[in-house]
């Protein structure tokens, strides 16, 4: 990574919004891009904060992503107001899935999303409260 | 494969494309799901899918796709054409199921991002 400063900023992401579902990971992947990240290292964040994106649209009212792009790695914050998840080790494997009817149809709830950005990252944790929220926090070094 | 090869062995139309036809496409990936596109996909590939919506292109872009085929003749809104052309991803139709266009490809040598 060529960059020598940190580069920080914020999406707020609304809830059931498909028809902008995905811009905020665009964005930040042109950011990245401009700064002078490598490709592999963009793909990889792309993928990890397109999936929080989703989540937090499909599952939630309201989230917000946060990242910091820094020399040494790159953090993505997925913070949401949604109903939490009550058993996050079931949530985690491959194919667990809540998702309604209406998100199948338009290609998503194949219950792929938080293994994928567990694959994607170094650093993946998560933590979540029933009734008030989930927090993603995913770091991926160069 | 080529990506005039695979425009020929689809039998598609295409709709938006601003790359050569001899540009090289490494690997091909068919699914509806939009996770297994970002969780299996390698960059520089074809997404082979029925879902003809702007989902398929906006997770394309992500996942440095950068030729998408809708099978079984299913044409795209507005909305989907123009997402491609803004993001530069070719975009064919095919009036081939996944299943026989996917087998046309691996005739031809083309095959599945590897995992």
């Amino acid at each position: 990574m060529k960059i020598d400063k940190t580069y920080e900023g914020s999406f707020h992401i609304v809830g059931g919004d498909f028809s902008r579902a995905g811009e905020a990971s665009t964005e930040l992947k042109t950011i990245m891009l401009s700064v002078g990240i490598e490709d592999e290292v963009v793909r990889r964040v792309a993928i990890a904060t397109f999936e929080a994106e989703m989540n937090i649209i499909i599952y939630t009212p309201a989230g917000i992503l946060r990242y910091s792009i820094s020399p040494g790695e790159i953090r993505i914050i997925a913070e949401d107001m949604g109903p939490g998840i009550e058993d996050i080790e079931l949530a985690m494997q491959k194919g667990y899935s809540t998702a309604p009817d209406w998100v199948r149809e338009m290609g998503w709830g194949a219950g792929m999303g938080l293994p994928n950005m567990k694959k994607n990252a170094d650093i993946f944790r998560i933590d979540s409260v029933v009734g008030e929220g989930t927090t993603v926090e995913m770091i991926i070094k160069p | 494969m080529r990506l005039k090869e695979i425009i020929r062995l689809l039998d598609a139309v295409v709709i938006t494309n601003s790359r050569d036809s001899e540009a090289e496409i490494e690997w091909a990936c068919a699914t509806d799901l939009m996770s297994d596109v970002l969780y299996y996909s390698r960059g520089n590939s074809v997404l082979i899918t029925g879902l003809a919506k702007q989902q398929a292109i906006r997770t394309s872009d992500i996942a440095d796709i950068k030729v998408v085929v809708f099978t079984r003749g299913k044409e795209p809104d507005r909305q989907t054409i123009e997402l491609s052309q803004k993001k530069k991803i070719t975009l064919l139709i095919t009036p081939y199921s996944m299943f026989t266009a996917c087998g046309k490809l691996y005739e031809e040598g083309l095959r599945c991002c590897p995992e």
